[in-house]
């Protein structure tokens, strides 16, 4: 079927260098001695880990739940022993720690056991919980948790689901080599997804520099002889394989600044993801290994199929990493980020290694002035202003940054590769984004510290006047309600008159009042029916306590009150 | 020309009508400019300043009684965002207030804790859980720094512990280029 092809703006064509690591296929890559599984591996909620140090892992046992829905769970790749829970280093530029589970694997690889799930049969929430627990995410790289994209849009439901093949990052060779020997199973988990989504169509976008791959799908498609599976393939223009781009060839929808596909009935997924998908439903197996391109410095560039949490170093090794390795790379030379070390592990994320060496990747040249030159704005694919943005990033102008869209910035580097002055233009976007991701935070925490001392306030001033209340509302009902008291009357009414004028002088009275109502009405209570020989122990007490009385008056007046107070519980 | 100031005189009860309805009817509730200053200040509720908390020092600041640089915790940039947002002169933090420190929070030594329950009368935000006779514990996203359960703590077994970075906290740093002494190389070869 001949399709009408779209085009984006901008892009750049680097040297692809995609043919070192396709020439052999996939290896699967043995067990390191140590396993280091980082819980928080995904956008979105950090899981909680379910295992103890000392405990026995299996083979896809779920080691970290996912925390809340915008969340995902993590697994054991193999069973082992769980050595440590502890914060590790992470491949991310920070060069930080942050909690992991390591696993010492036994060499046995049992599996845990299966719990059968009929996804034929379940509900699409089910399934998405199923897809959650089995910690599928997008393994293109932003690893956003594929169960939420899963639902039915809202205005309408999805009209097209576009499965990213294009894989257009230089060196990274992956989802190509997926593409080739597991056509059949990413088509599956694509048909899945579009049932999930009620999407009416699929598109599946190849590169045109990736001939097997797409040769290898259209066999599988035919094979599965679906109608609505198209596999199309693109122009080889980087970055083609960026989401937004590749729906704007695909479908000829541009998705405007704040909106998502979903809004135009676009649904967009990895071609990994898709397998990921599969295997999960229906092999029931977790996302616990992924492919990753090995190259540059490399011995033998290859793909290696990688236990999750495999350390970095461990990797390198297999591909015989060359000594004059100046700099590790996760991801692409476009996009990726520097590793802080070789004990970082790989994570759901990994999909390229790239070592680097001085004369592969010549160093930075020195930054020089912006010239104005407006190449940048030629090269960006999502249609922003680059230099417009550096100049605001540069000046920390935030505000003004943003206004120019600066989180439409996809940081596919286009900018940067044309830019003669050799601006590292995406550093700084880099820099203007975390920064203002900071401010958001920080005044999120300022907000709800604003809001807690408000309350804080409103309550002190709340209890204040409920006490107040109280005694109020006590010096005014409580002699009414003493039947004992009632000769008192009058004068307690004047007491209460008196009261409105200062409620300070009111509360001494009224407490006093209170004091001598209970005296009497203690007095009264008890002895009310006594046994003539009560009658005189009473009598006898009294004219003890008169007597005490008399000769306490004789002497200083303040120790007077003090026995007045000691009487009261003998009576 | 009696119509003419007839004209003229009705414009003038009509118009002065409609001002005096606008006013009424759009009456602004509470002084803007507090909020905006409020928006600005750290919300530590500290009382660095000299006031107790940040809302009464954005009102004295508005009132022209307080200055702009009285609050640490905002910091420089604090102070910058003031003199803009004001249309004022920037000036250093007063040194007086207390010195811009990195963002620290409270923690509670639990071994050490009595239960006297006077932190949590101390803190502004109610971050602090406990009762009496019962060890206390700060909820650590909560809790603002602003240092102020400190002293009344009679075990003093509270510290200010400056938060760490985390990957996820974690900001891209400023791009600079770094500049690789060139001349050295040749000292270094004629060295060796």
């Amino acid at each position: 079927m001949l399709r009408k092809l779209f085009s984006f703006n901008g892009g750049v064509k680097p040297d692809p260098n995609k043919g070192a690591s396709t020439r052999e296929p996939i290896a699967r890559l043995p067990l390191p001695p140590q396993l280091i599984i980082p819980l928080h591996q995904h956008i979105g909620g950090t899981p909680r880990p379910l295992v103890k140090v000392g405990d026995r892992v299996l083979h896809g046992q779920r080691i970290g739940a996912a925390d809340g829905n915008v969340s995902s769970a993590v697994h054991a790749p193999t069973s082992g022993t769980v050595v440590a829970i502890e914060p590790r280093l992470m491949p991310h530029a920070s060069g930080l720690s942050s909690m992991a589970v390591v696993i010492e694997p036994d060499g046995q690889d049992q599996h845990i056991e299966r719990e059968p799930f009929d996804w034929h049969a379940a509900t699409p929430g089910e399934v998405r919980d199923y897809l959650r627990d089995a910690g599928v995410v997008g393994l293109g790289g932003a690893v956003f948790p594929s169960h939420l994209k899963l639902a039915p849009g809202k205005a309408g439901g999805t009209d097209t689901l576009v499965l990213n093949g294009a894989e257009c990052e230089p060196f990274i060779t992956c989802d190509d080599m997926l593409m080739r020997s597991e056509a059949e199973d990413i088509l599956r988990g694509a048909l899945v997804m579009q049932k999930m989504l009620a999407a009416k169509q699929v598109l599946v976008g190849v590169e045109d520099n990736k001939p097997e791959a797409a040769a290898a799908l259209k066999a599988a498609a035919a094979a599965l002889g679906h109608a609505s599976l198209d596999i199309v393939v693109v122009p080889t223009r980087y970055p083609a394989g960026g989401a937004k781009q590749l729906i704007r060839v695909l479908t000829g929808i541009e998705v405007p600044h704040g909106s998502r596909s979903t809004d135009y009935g676009v649904q967009c997924f990895n071609v990994a993801t898709a397998l990921a998908v599969w295997n999960a439903l229906e092999h029931g197996e977790p996302l616990t290994r992924r492919i990753v391109t090995v190259a540059g410095n490399v011995e033998r560039p290859r793909n290696f199929d990688v236990a999750i949490g495999t350390p970095i170093g461990f990797v390198f090794e297999h591909a015989g990493l060359k000594p004059d390795t100046d700099k590790l790379v996760m991801g692409g030379p476009m996009m990726g980020i520097p590793l802080p070390g070789v004990d970082a592990p790989v994570v759901k994320a990994t999909n390229c290694l790239l070592a680097s060496s001085p004369a592969l990747f010549p160093p930075p040249e020195p930054e020089l002035p912006c010239i104005r030159c407006g190449e940048c704005a030629r090269a960006c694919p999502a249609d922003l202003q680059p230099f417009e943005l550096y100049w605001h990033s540069r000046a920390r102008n935030f505000g003004r940054a943003q206004e120019y869209h600066l989180f439409d910035c996809i940081e596919c580097g286009c900018c940067a590769y044309v830019c003669p002055s050799h601006i590292p233009l995406v550093d700084y976007y880099r820099y203007a984004k975390s920064e203002i991701w900071a401010r958001e935070r920080d005044k999120d925490a300022a907000d709800s510290a604003r809001e807690r001392f408000e309350f804080r306030n409103w309550r002190a001033e709340r209890e204040k006047e409920e006490k107040a209340a109280k005694l109020a509302a006590r010096s005014a009902a409580k002699p009414a309600a003493k039947p004992a008291a009632t000769d008192r009357a009058p004068a307690e009414g004047e007491a209460t008159a008196t009261a409105v004028e200062d409620p300070k002088k009111a509360l001494i009275e009224a407490a006093m009042a209170r004091a001598k109502a209970q005296k009497e009405a203690v007095a009264a209570k008890n002895t009310d029916t006594l046994t003539p020989a009560q009658q005189a122990q009473v009598e006898a007490a009294e004219a003890r306590r008169k007597l005490a009385a008399d000769m306490v008056a004789t002497g200083s007046g303040e120790t007077t009150s003090e026995t007045a107070t000691a009487d009261k519980p003998t009576e | 020309m009696i119509s003419a100031l007839l004209v003229m005189t009705g414009l003038a009860l009509a118009l002065g009508a409609a001002l005096g309805a606008a006013s009424v009817l759009f009456k602004t509730q509470g002084d803007p400019l507090v909020d905006k200053i409020d928006a600005i200040l750290p919300q530590t509720q500290c009382g660095q300043c000299g006031y107790p908390g940040c809302k009464p020092y954005a009102t004295a600041i508005a009132g022209g009684e307080a200055d702009i640089n009285q609050c640490p915790p905002g910091g420089d940039e604090g102070v910058r965002k003031l003199a803009d947002l004001l249309g004022r002169e920037y000036k250093p933090l007063n040194a007086e207030h207390g010195v811009e420190k990195p963002k620290a929070v409270a923690v509670i030594d639990e071994a050490t804790c009595i239960g006297c329950t006077l932190c949590i009368q101390a803190c502004p935000v109610d971050a602090i859980v406990g009762a009496a006779k019962q060890m206390h514990t700060i909820v650590t996203d909560l809790c603002t720094g602003c240092e102020l359960c400190v002293p009344p703590c009679p075990a003093d077994c509270i510290d200010m512990v400056p938060v760490a970075e985390t990957v996820e906290t974690w900001k891209w740093r400023y791009p600079v280029f770094e500049l690789k002494p060139v001349a050295a190389e040749p000292a270094a070869k004629e060295a060796a």
